[in-house]
Parts: structure tokens; sequence; C-alpha cells
């Protein structure tokens, strides 16, 4: 049970560094879109018997995080008709030791917090922060809006992880609207994206720097 | 149920904006919603009703002490909401008029949760709903404002969230049964896992403080608050914000409840001198009368933060300071608005001599600013001195003068500011731009109102306030 959720949080890791290394945004919409599958499989590994909320919310998961989301990225790059080079201010090899090191700083500070048993020989946790890390460099050290909104996504999968831990505690509702408001929350977040094109005929966050002191 | 009527009444009037009525009619509904919504609150205020123990939403004394702030703001906004709307026939309002209820309902609900997941869904939501308001003035300066203000605000309400999970893995890891309402977490205490209740903290405190508008989180504020129209920036700024913060406290009552009272107040002190000493600078830099605010918002964030790190008596005048932002903010913010429109332009190197072509608006900004800046004899005045004496008085000496040194330059920068605007010779730019935009009463009277309040408030206190924000402060502080 446990070996096969490791080696997934392994898998899910390992896409985190791609995606920090990848230099093409269809490359990098790949990385995030391969996670979400991973992710939407992970509450099923988790299941001892079969249970259709947690069936549900991996297939909610799967549908939203593999497929529409990515979609709806894919869509949006080809609306823009941008250009296909990501363009970071962090660069490729900067960015993938900064997630080496986020990765294995993730596994030394998840020592330090306690886990119940049953949670004790997972990676959860660690894949959790190293995710959480991972999209933080993204947001911070990409220009491109879909790339940052990329990260965003790895961001929200760190969380995903770390809500693994509670899907027995908490009631389904409150993990639906979660799953609810991410989905929106990108949509919106594909909206605006769409209407920045319209207004600057780029996709390139540098140019928003009209704003400031 | 009147309580979830707060909620109910404004949603459902976002469904009626967003699917029938035209152009003309449409904003009506925001005082017919704004009115029906504060009747209710008052009533609630006057007459609280009992809350369930497990409930996950109800008008419990905090909400109490807090929702008549917002609701009684949006009121007000909503008269001028008609008259602004107006101006802008040549925009559909649909949108706007929709996600400006919608953000109403939602900060109901976000007062109103006991359950910490409701509380972020309903943060998480009012976020979304603000972001067609702040771009209605379709310039690609409020694009920029708005990707700027999703970003950042979506970042803090994912590690918002994240902090929410900490917090229900330290209930569950301390034998909790999975029930994440603040009653419960609060009560299994020293049970919860402390190293857990503290990653749980800061991930909150960082995730709410953003959408508070603490600094370093703050940088979404001055573009949002800038670009958004003065309606917008007022339900923003005394609206939302009130959200955040409220769900701070909320989230210290657990932390205390596990034993780290004192490091969640560390925290809170930090950050909190940290924003007024960030928002002090700004303001003395600025140059743009609309960002002003929204440093000035930071500030005022700061206050709130440092007057909640200092403990029971002090979050009664934290309470007491809510109240006379949020007023003193909106009549800012609106006043500003009908300056900002008629001048066509938004610093000080542009606009000048406002004066002389608006008076009234003037009179009301400048007057805002005096209140914004804690001059007697006006409800902030009072509630920055119940703090000021609240830090000497336990000690905090170095934070007390740090905190009044702020006060002090935030003065000089709002001042040097306002003033410029509103003194000297109009320039001609402005002179045949602002005959397009009268003086209308309908945008001179809800700043008026406001700021009667903000006065009736540092005058003659209402007896029901002060006992709704003591029953809130023995809500927070139970041992008390």
């Amino acid at each position: 049970m446990n070996e096969t959720l490791n080696l997934l949080v392994g898998l899910a890791m390992g896409l985190n560094l791609i995606a920090l290394g990848s230099s093409r945004l269809p490359t990098l919409i790949r990385a995030v879109s391969a996670q979400g599958v991973v992710l939407g499989v992970m509450p099923l590994v988790l299941e001892h018997h079969f249970d259709w909320r947690v069936a549900l919310i991996a297939l909610a998961t799967v549908a939203g995080k593999g497929l529409l989301i990515p979609g709806l990225l894919r869509r949006a790059m080809r609306a823009a008709n941008i250009e296909r080079e990501i363009e970071p201010f962090i660069g490729y090899v900067p960015s993938l030791l900064l997630g080496a090191g986020g990765t294995i700083t993730a596994v030394a500070l998840a020592r330090g917090l306690p886990l119940l048993p049953e949670h004790a020989h997972t990676l959860l946790v660690p894949g959790a922060m190293a995710a959480v890390l991972t999209g933080f460099v993204l947001l911070i050290g990409r220009a491109k809006a879909i790339a940052q909104v990329c990260g965003y996504l790895i961001l929200e999968n760190g969380i995903y992880l770390f809500g693994l831990l509670l899907i027995h505690a908490t009631p389904l509702l409150v993990e639906a609207g979660i799953l609810l408001d991410v989905t929106v929350g990108v949509f919106v977040i594909g909206i605006i994206v769409d209407r920045i094109q319209r207004a600057f005929d780029s996709l390139d966050t540098r140019k928003l720097t009209v704003l400031r002191e | 149920m009147k309580e979830l009527l707060l909620i109910v009444v404004p949603l459902a009037g976002a469904v009626v904006a967003a699917t029938g009525l035209n152009n003309r009619s449409r904003p009506w509904l925001l005082p017919a919603v704004g009115v029906i919504h504060s009747v209710l609150c008052l009533w609630l205020l006057l007459a609280p009703p009992p809350v369930a123990a497990g409930a996950w939403l109800g008008f419990d004394p905090l909400a109490r002490a807090v929702l008549p702030a917002v609701s009684l703001l949006f009121v007000v906004c909503s008269a001028y909401g008609v008259s602004y709307l107006r101006i802008r026939t040549e925009r559909s309002n649909r949108v706007f008029v929709a996600c400006l209820l919608a953000v109403l309902g939602l900060l109901s609900a976000g007062h109103q949760a006991r359950h910490i997941g409701v509380l972020w869904i309903a943060t998480e939501a009012v976020t979304l709903a603000a972001v067609p308001l702040l771009h209605f003035n379709g310039t690609p300066r409020a694009f920029e404002a708005t990707w700027k203000y999703l970003l950042v605000g979506g970042t803090g309400i994912a590690l918002s969230l994240l902090g929410s999970f900490c917090l229900g893995y330290a209930s569950l890891h301390g034998g909790g049964g999975g029930d994440l309402t603040f009653s419960a977490l609060a009560a299994q205490g020293a049970g919860l896992s402390r190293p857990w209740v503290l990653t749980a903290w800061v991930l909150l405190l960082v995730g709410y403080g953003t959408k508070m508008g603490l600094a370093p989180m703050h940088t979404w504020k001055p573009d949002a608050y800038g670009e958004a129209p003065g309606i917008v920036g007022a339900m923003l700024a005394g609206g939302v914000t009130t959200v955040a913060f409220t769900a701070l406290l909320r989230v210290r009552v657990v932390v205390a409840a596990a034993g780290e009272a004192a490091m969640a107040d560390r925290t809170l002190l930090v950050i909190g001198l940290f924003s007024m000493l960030v928002a002090a600078l700004f303001l003395l830099g600025t140059r743009d009368f609309k960002r002003m605010l929204a440093y000035s918002s930071v500030e005022h964030m700061g206050i709130l933060s440092l007057a909640a790190s200092l403990g029971g008596a002090v979050v009664w005048a934290a309470l007491f300071h809510v109240w006379g932002n949020s007023l003193a903010k909106g009549a800012l913010f609106l006043s500003a608005g009908n300056i900002r429109r008629a001048s066509g332009a938004r610093t000080m190197d542009e606009v000048g001599g406002m004066s002389a072509l608006m008076p009234r608006s003037c009179a009301l900004f400048i007057t805002g600013v005096f209140v914004v800046t804690a001059c007697p004899p006006f409800g902030p005045f009072f509630s920055v001195l119940r703090v000021l004496r609240a830090a000497f008085e336990s000690g905090h000496d170095p934070a007390a003068w740090v905190f009044l040194a702020c006060l002090l330059f935030a003065f000089f920068g709002i001042t040097r500011l306002a003033f410029a605007i509103v003194d000297g010779r109009p320039r001609t730019a402005a002179k045949t731009h602002g005959k397009r935009f009268r003086e209308t009463s309908g945008v001179v009277l809800p700043p008026l109102v406001l700021l009667a309040l903000a006065l009736w408030l540092g005058l003659a206190t209402p007896a029901v306030l002060c006992e709704a924000w003591t029953a809130a402060v023995s809500q927070l502080f139970p041992s008390r």
C-alpha cells in the first residue's frame, strides 16, 4: 500500500523537477497535467476498500487537474498565439537546483513534524512541501502568464497532497467545495489571461510594470 | 434563520442581477439588497440569536461585533453606486452589480463562519467575486492590477488552505474526530499537536495576512485600490480586509488554546509594526492619491494586528477601530473617486486646485483624511488612543514609540498629498474635464453620511456596540 503511494509521490516529485527544467510551455503543461493524473490516482491507492466518495474525488481530480485545466491552458496558449519559449527570470539550472534543494529540505523538515502511525511511512508531507516550493519557484521565476498559472497549479497540487492526509477526517462537503473553488479559480485566471492578451498582445508579465512607486 | 438570510438575500440578488433586469434598473438592486441586509443586521445586533454549539455558520458575538459595520458600509456605498453607474452607462453593469452583491453575501458568510473550511471557502469566493469588479474600468492598468491581485491573492488564499489543513491535522494527530469548527478545535486545547499548530499559524498568518494586506504581503493592494472604482475600493478596504482580520482572530483562539498564545501574539506584534512602518514610508513617498489610500489601509491593518497582539481589552479597541476604519475608508474612497473622475488624473503632479472645481468632494476628502489619520473627535482617534495606552501600560514601550512615529509619518505623508491635490490653482485640463462630472447629491451625500457616522462613533459610541464588542472579546478570550 505505502510502497505504491510513495512511488506515486516520488513520481510527482520528479514531475516537479521536469516542470522546473522545461524550457517550452507545452512540456510544462504536459508535466502539470501528468502530475494531476498521478495525484488523482492517489486516493484510490490510499483506500483499503472501495468507497464511492473517495472514488468520486479521484475522478474529479483526474478530470479537473489532469484534463480540463491543462486543456484550458493549451487553448489559452493557442488562442493567444504566443511563443512557446518560457523566458525565465530564474534560469533553468538555478531553478532545478532550487527545486532539488527544496525537495531535500522538505524531506528533512517533514522529519521534524509528528505524524500519525498510519502516515509515518509515507512521503505525503515532504511531497506536499516540495510541490509547494516548486510552485513558488515557478510563480516567482517565470515571466509568461501561463507558466505562472502552471506554477500556481503545482502549488495547489502540493496542498492537495497534504489534503490526502485528512481525506477520512474532513467531510466531503469541504473537499468538494475546495475542488470547485480551485477549478473556478483557474477558470477566472484563464479569462484574465485572455483579456491580458487582448490588452497587451502578449502574455509577458514583464510588461505589467506601469503600476509601481 | 435571519442570520442565513444575510447570506441568501445578497446571493439571490446577485442571481437576479446576473440573469434579469436592464442596465438602468439593475443598479437599484444594490440599495434594495443593502437596505434589507442592514435592517436584518441591525435587528440581529439588537437581538442576538442563539448560536448552536456545533453550527458551521452562526451570528456569534464576533460576527455581531463586526458584520454590521460591513453592512452599513455597503448600504451607503450602494446608494453611491446608483449614481456612479448612471455616469458609466456606456458599459454593461450586469457583471459589476452581480459580483458586488455576491461579495456582500460571501462577506456575510465569511464573518459568520464558525468552521475553518467554510471560512476558507467564503474567503476564496470573495477573492474571486472581486476580480470582475477590479477590472470594471477596462483599462490596461486595470488589467495589470487585476492580474497582480489574482496572483498574489490566489497564492495567499492557497497558503491559508494549507494552513487550515495543518490545523486539521493538528486536531487529527491529537485524537480529534475531524470536527473542524473553531469551538471544537479550541475545546481540544492542549491536545492539539503543537508543531502542527505552529505550522498552521504561520501559514494562516501569511495567507489571511495577504488578504488583509499586511506588509510584506501587501503588494497587490496599491495596484488594486488605485485602479478599482471608488466603491469597490471602499468595499475591499472596509469589508474584505475585516473578514481576514476576524479570521485571524478566530484562528488565534485555537492557537491560544493549544498553549501557543505568546508566539501568536509576538508574530502579530512584529508583522503589525512592520506593516505600519512600510506603510508610513510609502505614504511619505507616493504621489498617487488613490494608492495613498491603499497604503493607509496597510497602516490600519498594522494597527489592528498590533492591537490583536496585546490581549483582551485591546482587542475591544481593535473591533472599535474596525468600525472607524471601515467608515473612514468608505468616505475617503468615495470622495477620492469623485475627485479622480473630475480631474481625469491620479498623481499630485497632474492634479491640483480641486477645491475650486469640486468644493464639496474636497471638503469631504480632507475631513476623511483627518478621520483616517486618527484626529479627534472621530472614532479612530479613540480606538488608536486605547491601543497606544495599552501598549505603554503593558510594557511594550519600544513598540508603542514605533507606533507613534509611524502615525506621525503617515499623517505627514497623507496630508502632504491631500493638500497638494486640493490646494492651488486648477490645471487647465481638469477644468474642461471636470465639467462632465457634476457634484450631484448622489455622489456627495454617501461619503458625508459615512463621515457623520464616524463622528457619531467617536463622540457617542452607542452602548449596544460597546456591549457587542465586549461580548466578542469574551468569546475570543474565554478565560477572562
